[in-house]
């Protein structure tokens, strides 16, 4: 569908982001009859952090030994915080669709054993298939439609409306049940894929009092070649890294934790040499963007140093989302969630579900959210999308012309990046930092509120009042865990024997953080009353 | 970032404006498009896969410009260099069962 003034839809089920837990979610309502719509912000294809990138994904059949050794794994990194059935629905229901993907003819590469390998995708092809299975399955889709307010009735999630990016004209979809998989946030950074990736479905959701959880581990960042933005980390594995002296730097174990820790007393350079000649042509072929940087700019980085950074990724490839339960339903009748939007704590635990697990996540919560919505939404029959559906809130935007709000509303993302992004504020935490921070980022939510995005020249007010909303749950989560665990590492508490528990988070003017069980989740079933 | 849309080149498809995730692109009625929003390029690279006549090309240095010279690109092979190693071909995935990738996982270093 292309730009149109005051486009106005309906749909039994909406999907917001067209990654692939919204391609899965739309998929499986569709499948399931329902009339759906796909909103994305940017292009079904190309846009979110699995789009630009490759995606290794989990592929191990229920009951092998590779599932059971995938679960071992998990396990081991999630530090108590994993949730072993989860896991294995996760890697189930991975596998069987990576099994209906082969029977559809996706082109899954024949490995020199002569079998299928069907753990890693190219995120632009993967998307190009699926976009073009959403359209021959009677989904819509709107590309270059940002959402930014959810309708509400009674309490339920009754659609969404948002803006064509072209023409600045706004659009609504009423729906009987709606998908937030609009990926997670990375404030902006730079990281590869995530320039769409500012937290506005977060925002969203806790607008209309969904809870979110895991916002504490957060401390994630992706290794790129200085000044570019391809984080592909899977590299380095193969990486010798040299420290600001040019010494060779022989620590092993994390290697973020050892590129932060040395990137804070001077520039690190890595070199590929470990990679051996079979495998640096199976990158090349696999997954040319890692060498763009390099040949671009006439570097071997086989053999010759290159200068590496990090860049922040924080919910993107962290932990932290909205609180879902199994059939990916939120707190709020009728809102689902998925993919990195959702909290990935059962998954991932505390620490980052890098190389694997966000791909099989995204995929299988898409496939239970899109289910789960298309349910919901047969449940209410068929006036579900005549109901008298209002914006969900009125906390963004005064409706009043500011002068020279582009360049204020660019100073405030700028200030909400100081609070996120350098390594001593989100790599490593501190109590005194957090609480700075903590008062900065209330004082910049007042100053983000006074802009509204439906205006000329205040297009980007929703984008920064989603980050500015999701840097406070970040701090609000960190300051509840005194106590490193994970990717939340506190310079001022060690790890402790503490029984492991869960953070909750929620709020916008108000903003609050809670200790919670870990089985303290939406309801299973979550159908509305008959 | 976006640094060339060759006039010499492009044939006004506006695949790219369309493709593009982060809405550079902007169309012009009876011409080709322009780079309307540099600033808001995320660097990903796709739009040289989607453009059907090799006429784009993203420098790999996201926070800065570099000036660059058509025919010097096109000397050094880098114009449609990704698209082909992709194996990408008139904006369609063509490539994606030649995907080497399996190799990273051979020796058991990476682990899902
Ligand atoms: C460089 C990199 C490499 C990675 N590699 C791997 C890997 O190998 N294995 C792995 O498991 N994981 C990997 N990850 C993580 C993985 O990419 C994500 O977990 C996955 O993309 C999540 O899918 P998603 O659909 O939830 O989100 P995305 O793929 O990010 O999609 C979200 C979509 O929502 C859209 N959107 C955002 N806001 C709005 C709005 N307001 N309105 C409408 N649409 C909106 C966005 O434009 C985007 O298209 C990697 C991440 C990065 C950054
Ligand atoms: S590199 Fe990506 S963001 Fe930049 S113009 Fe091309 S498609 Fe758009
Ligand atoms: S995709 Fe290529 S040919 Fe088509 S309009 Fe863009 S630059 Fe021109």
């Amino acid at each position: 569908m292309t730009a149109q003034a005051d486009t106005k839809l309906e749909a039994d089920v909406v999907v917001i982001g067209g990654g692939p837990a919204g391609c899965w979610a739309a998929l499986t309502a569709a499948e399931q009859g329902a009339r759906v719509v796909v909103v994305e912000k940017g292009y079904v294809g190309t846009s979110g952090a699995t789009a630009a990138g490759n995606t290794t994904i989990i592929d191990a059949a229920p009951g092998s030994v590779a599932q059971f050794e995938a679960l071992e794994r998990r396990r081991a990194r999630g530090a108590g915080l994993v949730e072993e059935d989860i896991v294995t629905r996760v890697l189930d229901e991975t596998h069987r669709q990576l099994d209906r993907l082969t029977d559809w003819g996706y082109g899954f590469p024949t490995s020199d054993n002569g079998l299928l390998f069907r753990g890693s995708m190219r995120g632009v092809d993967y998307l190009y298939f699926m976009r073009r299975k959403l359209l021959k399955a009677g989904v819509t889709i709107l590309d270059h439609a940002p959402a930014d307010t959810l309708l509400a009735h009674d309490g339920a999630a009754a659609g969404v409306s948002g803006w064509w990016r072209g023409s600045g004209e706004r659009w609504t979809v009423h729906a009987g049940a709606v998908v937030i998989a609009s990926g997670g946030c990375a404030f902006l950074s730079g990281a590869l894929g995530t320039h769409n990736l500012t937290g506005d479905g977060y925002l969203m959701a806790a607008e209309l009092g969904a809870r979110l959880a895991g916002m504490d581990f957060t401390g994630q960042y992706g290794i790129a070649p200085k000044g570019s933005s391809v984080t592909k980390g899977i590299v380095y594995f193969w990486a010798t890294l040299f420290d600001a002296d040019g010494n060779r730097i022989e620590e092993t174990g994390d290697r973020q934790e050892i590129v932060a820790r040395h990137l804070l007393r001077g520039p690190v350079r890595a070199v590929l040499d470990k990679a051996p000649e079979r495998l640096r042509e199976g990158m090349r072929h696999g997954q040319p963007n890692i060498f763009l940087p390099f040949d671009r700019q006439g570097i071997d980085p086989f053999t010759q140093p290159f200068e590496v950074t990090l860049l922040y990724e924080g919910t993107v490839r962290g932990v932290g989302g909205i609180l879902i339960g199994q059939d990916g339903a939120t707190d709020l009748p009728g809102l689902y969630a998925a993919g990195d939007a959702a909290a990935r704590e059962p998954m991932s635990g505390a620490t980052s579900g890098g190389g694997g697990p966000n791909a099989s996540w995204a995929l299988a919560t898409g496939v239970w959210a899109g289910g789960g919505a298309a349910r919901f939404a047969r449940s209410l029959g068929p006036l579900a999308t005549r109901r008298p559906a209002r914006a969900a809130t009125e906390t963004l935007g005064t409706n009043v012309a500011h002068a020279d709000a582009r360049a204020e509303i660019a100073g405030i993302i700028r200030a909400v990046q100081d609070e996120v992004l350098p390594l001593d504020r989100s790599f490593y935490r501190s109590g005194a930092r957090l609480a700075v921070s903590a008062r900065r980022l209330d004082d910049l939510w007042q100053a983000v509120r006074r802009f509204d995005g439906r205006l000329p020249g205040q297009e980007k007010a929703h984008e920064a009042a989603a980050m500015t909303a999701t840097a406070r749950w970040i701090v609000a989560s960190a300051q509840a865990r005194p106590e490193s665990r994970g990717i939340h590492r506190r310079e001022d508490a060690t790890s402790t024997g503490e029984p492991p528990r869960r953070i909750h988070s929620g709020g916008l003017g108000r903003v609050w953080s809670r200790w919670s069980h870990v089985t303290d989740r939406p309801p299973l079933e979550s159908l509305a009353a008959e | 970032m976006i640094e060339l849309l060759s006039a010499t080149r492009c044939i006004a498809c506006n695949l790219c404006v369309k493709a593009c995730p982060d809405h550079v692109f902007e169309a012009v009625e009876n011409s080709i498009p322009v780079i309307a929003r540099k600033e808001d390029c995320q660097t990903c690279f796709l739009c040289e896969l989607y453009c059907p006549v090799d006429a784009l090309y993203v420098s790999p240095l996201r926070d800065r410009d570099e000036p660059v010279s058509e025919a010097d690109l096109a000397d050094r092979g880098l114009l449609g260099s990704f698209r082909q190693r992709m194996g990408w071909d008139r904006a369609r995935p063509k490539g994606t069962h030649r995907d080497t990738s399996y190799r990273m996982f051979e020796d058991d270093k990476v682990k899902p």
